[in-house]
């Protein structure tokens, strides 16, 4: 069965071609099975895999299936090849499964969509590239599922295209991702030209063997972080994210959560041997992921829009998985990405709970005091809050504090820092949120109360489900400090992930880290608590006496704003510019002359026809004439 | 001897062709063309060709050129024509037929000298209808075939429209 | 008897005055006759050359080209009369039907 695992992207993809061809025949019902099962069936696919795994020794890995050679031209050859071992095994675990939750979930969500076919074509597409992305065995094949995943983000967060909005957040978040994947190209072209394939096996045995030259190793490296930057949202490319919550919410969930932005980590991790060659690329990775963490809490403080602080916390996370990469702790990174997954998608598809309960309101400021109104929304919303901001025996915790202390053991203490001030950010933003929405005085208008109802079971079991993986998805990595080969998650990477320095630190070292990292989450929690239910009016205050920090998080920083004046305008008024000269002009005008100069040289020459014999006979004397000259001389 | 009748045949023949051009009345040009085609029989018949000679003086100087004259007649233009409006077609024509002449001229001078008249067979009936009969059998035929139609079409265009 | 090349010369000349005679005259019968004119000059030189090479063939041509000269006269003639019933004239300045 093991041997099959190659299939796993295709289930998705053969749904895609069922539903291309025969969508209009459908039913409801029968869309909504479809698109579920072909995802169920590759997580089944997969966990077998990841069983027959377990008992494969690791010298056998990876496990690469060639299915056809796709590119043959001269010495350049890219072939479509997928491939087994423990980091893709974890990533499609987590793909297909959160994925087929999040499928479940919007079969309620989008009951009443009208283009409810099409929504679920899409899913399905993005679900086959990310498989494609996370399975591929040479980097041109994940380039290709990187661009897929590109595209089913620019088609679904334009889902309903009709809004303005979405229709122009769909546009920018390809247009900047296109940006990062110029580079990542330039990264791909350079490791072609220099080791003649990029699979990833021949990639890593060059590393061992030295035979990338330092600086050009740290050029390729820097080059696939800039694109990763695009696609995972981080400094300076990740304006997108924010906006891309026009799209419809499982679709934040499973794309802006749990997969597509992860997809960066994941290519950060499966290049491990480059990162641990470079150094200095690795500790741009760390610091880069170390500063978009906190700036992009620093603006969830103040944001009003319930999916606006979900899509910031997302970057700020994902700040904290470069962080675990760029430091060496790889599979650190990978398993917050995991545990991310669950509670980053669990509050999304919580939040599209609460939205969907309110008739779409999206403010928290209109919001309040819901705990009693949506008891089962509630309970999982405050479980994926907790986990995120790390408190002991939730998911979140181990994966942060294996962070944040890989990131102190190896000396980089301004990492470390930042780390652990992201933390207490995220704690009150989080809490924050709670606090505004379920607690408190209710703000609601008379008409959305009217109509509050809890979710039906199809949207609230898959809650479930997360809030449990929320909770039990940490303990595959306990710390050293339970033991010292505890950490089963860590193991079962490390045929892939090669552990360079195992700094160890003394016992209690670790347990004043994890003393450190729980009180700053308690502290946030604290402050928040204090904020928003204590004393309501505290906030307000706050605003009246630094009010120009305040606009200045609120509007984001005026990062958007700055983008558009020096690039987009710059842009729309210099292609103006060419089209007037240039287009109009050169293009325009060749094509034009051509017509015209065949018109007026045809008019000259029927100045020959005027039709009287002798002077055609004269024709044909001059013609014989030069005939003959030709022949005598 | 021969020769002496050739040069006077031929002066015959070019003068009287040079009466093509300068003469305007058409009926005079008809009758240079006539005595000039005479000629060129005579010509022909110098020229062990007997056959063709008096081929060319019934059918070209007599049956064609009779034609002619019958057309001249029918059409019956008043004398002369208006003069010409753009003079320089023809002076050009006149230098490029200079420049032909000159080129074939040169041609014929590079072919060399002459050819010795052997014993050539003499152009009789006899020995042409030997030749039409056997190797070129089909050209005859198929001439026979264009000359009716050329009678049925004369006939056809010939015809007057509100007869039809 | 009569140097060949002197034939070739004469033949040459006639074809040369009809050549001449066909672009100075303006009405069609007369440039028609020209024609005929640069036609029996060829046929002079296909005789001069059945005498130079000592072969009948030649003088075949010459049938052939009489004839067919013939039918062609008829034709032309009979095309001339139809132009100049339609137009009254047959200056060809005046026939420029084809012009463009």
């Amino acid at each position: 069965m093991a041997n099959y695992f190659w299939m796993i992207p295709f289930f998705p993809a053969l749904s895609v071609v069922l539903f291309l061809l025969f969508g209009r025949l459908m039913s409801k019902k029968y869309v909504s099975f479809q698109a579920c099962f072909s995802v169920l069936l590759s997580f089944v696919f997969s966990l077998f895999a990841f069983i027959h795994l377990l008992s494969l020794p690791s010298s056998s890995l990876p496990l690469v299936k060639k299915l056809f050679t796709w590119i043959l031209s001269g010495n350049f050859q890219a072939n479509f090849s997928l491939q087994l071992d423990p980091l893709s095994s974890v990533m499609t675990l987590v793909v297909t499964g959160v994925g087929f939750l999040i499928h479940v979930y919007s079969v309620g969500y989008m009951a009443e969509d009208r283009s409810y076919t099409r929504y679920f074509t899409q899913l399905n597409l993005f679900t086959f590239a990310m498989l494609i992305l996370v399975m591929a065995s040479n980097i041109v094949l994940m380039f290709v599922g990187w661009e897929g995943v590109g595209l089913c983000s620019y088609l679904l967060i334009g889902f309903w295209f009709e809004k303005h909005s979405a229709a122009n957040a769909g546009k920018k978040a390809f247009i900047v991702n296109r940006i990062g994947d110029a580079a990542f190209l330039l990264g791909i072209f350079l490791i072609f030209s220099h080791l003649g394939s990029g699979e990833f096996t021949v990639i890593n045995q060059a590393l061992s063997q030295h035979q990338l030259a330092l600086p050009l190793a740290t050029l390729i490296a820097i080059l696939l972080f800039v694109g990763a930057t695009g696609k995972s949202a981080q400094i300076p490319l990740y304006v997108w994210l924010p906006d891309a919550m026009e799209g419809p919410t499982p679709v934040s969930a499973l794309i802006h959560a749990a997969t597509m932005v992860t997809a960066g980590v994941y290519m950060v991790a499966r290049l491990n041997h480059l990162y641990s060659f470079t150094p200095s690329a690795a500790q741009i990775v760390a610091i880069v992921g170390a500063i978009t963490a906190v700036f992009a809490g620093t603006i969830a403080l103040t944001q009003n829009d319930i999916k606006r602080v979900l899509a910031y916390s997302t970057i700020s996370q994902i700040g904290y998985m470069f962080m675990g990469c760029g430091v060496g702790a790889y599979a650190a990174g990978m398993f917050h990405l995991v545990t991310h997954a669950f509670f980053k998608s669990l509050l999304f598809l919580a939040a599209g709970s609460v939205m969907h309960a309110l008739s779409g309101e999206l403010n928290m400021q209109k919001m309040g005091g819901l705990k009693k109104y949506l008891p089962q929304t509630y309970p999982t919303f405050l479980i994926g809050a907790i986990a995120i901001s790390g408190i002991p025996f939730f998911s979140g915790f181990f994966s942060k504090d294996a962070i944040l202390t890989s990131a102190y053991a190896q000396g980089n203490y301004l990492v470390w820092t930042l780390g652990i001030f992201g933390a207490v950010l995220t704690a009150f933003y989080m809490f924050r949120l709670i606090f505004l929405t379920f607690h408190g005085p209710e703000r609601m208008d008379e008409e959305v109360k009217k109509h509050i109802h809890e979710s039906p079971p199809v949207m609230t079991i898959p809650l479930v489900i997360l809030a449990i993986l929320s909770i039990v998805g940490g303990y595959i990595g306990l710390p050293a400090v339970v033991g010292k080969e505890a950490n089963w998650f860590f193991k079962f990477l490390t045929p892939v992930i090669s552990h360079h320095e195992e700094v160890h630190l003394s016992l209690s070292t670790e347990w004043l880290l994890i003393l450190a990292s729980t009180v700053v989450a308690l502290t946030g929690i604290f402050i928040a608590y204090v904020l928003y239910l204590k004393k309501p009016s505290l906030p307000h205050q706050m605003v009246a006496r630094f009010p120009r920090a305040y606009r200045l998080l609120v509007n984001k920083y005026y990062v958007d704003e700055a983008y558009n004046y020096i690039f987009v305008q710059p842009t729309i008024k210099g292609s103006e510019l060419v089209y007037q000269h240039f287009d109009l002009k050169v293009i325009d005008g060749a094509v034009n002359g051509t017509a015209t100069s065949a018109g007026f040289s045809g008019k000259i020459i029927s100045y020959l026809h005027t039709g009287l014999i002798k002077d055609y006979a004269l024709a044909i004397l001059l013609g014989a004439i030069i005939l003959l000259g030709y022949l005598l001389l | 001897m021969g020769l002496i009748l050739f040069i006077l045949f031929g002066s015959i023949a070019i003068i009287f062709s040079l009466g093509l051009i300068f003469f305007k009345n058409q009926i005079y040009n008809a009758l240079c063309l006539i005595v000039t085609l005479s000629a060129l029989g005579g010509i022909f018949a110098l020229l062990n060709a007997p056959f063709i000679a008096v081929v060319q003086i019934i059918i070209y100087a007599g049956a064609i050129m009779v034609l002619f004259v019958f057309v001249i007649m029918t059409i019956n233009l008043k004398k002369g024509l208006p003069p010409e409006r753009k003079k320089w077609p023809a002076r050009l024509a006149i230098i490029i037929g200079i420049i032909l002449f000159l080129e074939l001229l040169l041609a014929i001078l590079r072919v060399g000298g002459l050819f010795p008249p052997s014993a050539s067979p003499a152009g009789t009936p006899a020995n042409l209808g030997e030749l039409l009969f056997s190797t070129f059998i089909y050209p005859f035929e198929i001439t026979s075939v264009l000359i009716v139609a050329a009678l049925v079409g004369a006939i056809v265009l010939g015809k007057k429209r509100n007869q039809e | 008897m009569i140097p060949i090349n002197l034939i070739f010369i004469f033949g040459l000349v006639l074809f040369s005055i009809g050549l001449i005679a066909f672009f100075v005259k303006r009405d069609l019968i007369t440039m028609f006759m020209a024609v005929e004119l640069m036609l029996n000059a060829a046929n002079l030189i296909f005789i001069g050359f059945a005498q130079a090479f000592a072969s009948l063939e030649g003088q075949i041509i010459v049938f052939f080209v009489i004839t067919v000269a013939a039918a062609e006269a008829a034709i032309g003639l009979a095309i001339v009369m139809l132009i100049f019933r339609q137009k009254k004239t047959v200056k060809t300045e005046d026939l420029n039907l084809m012009k463009g």
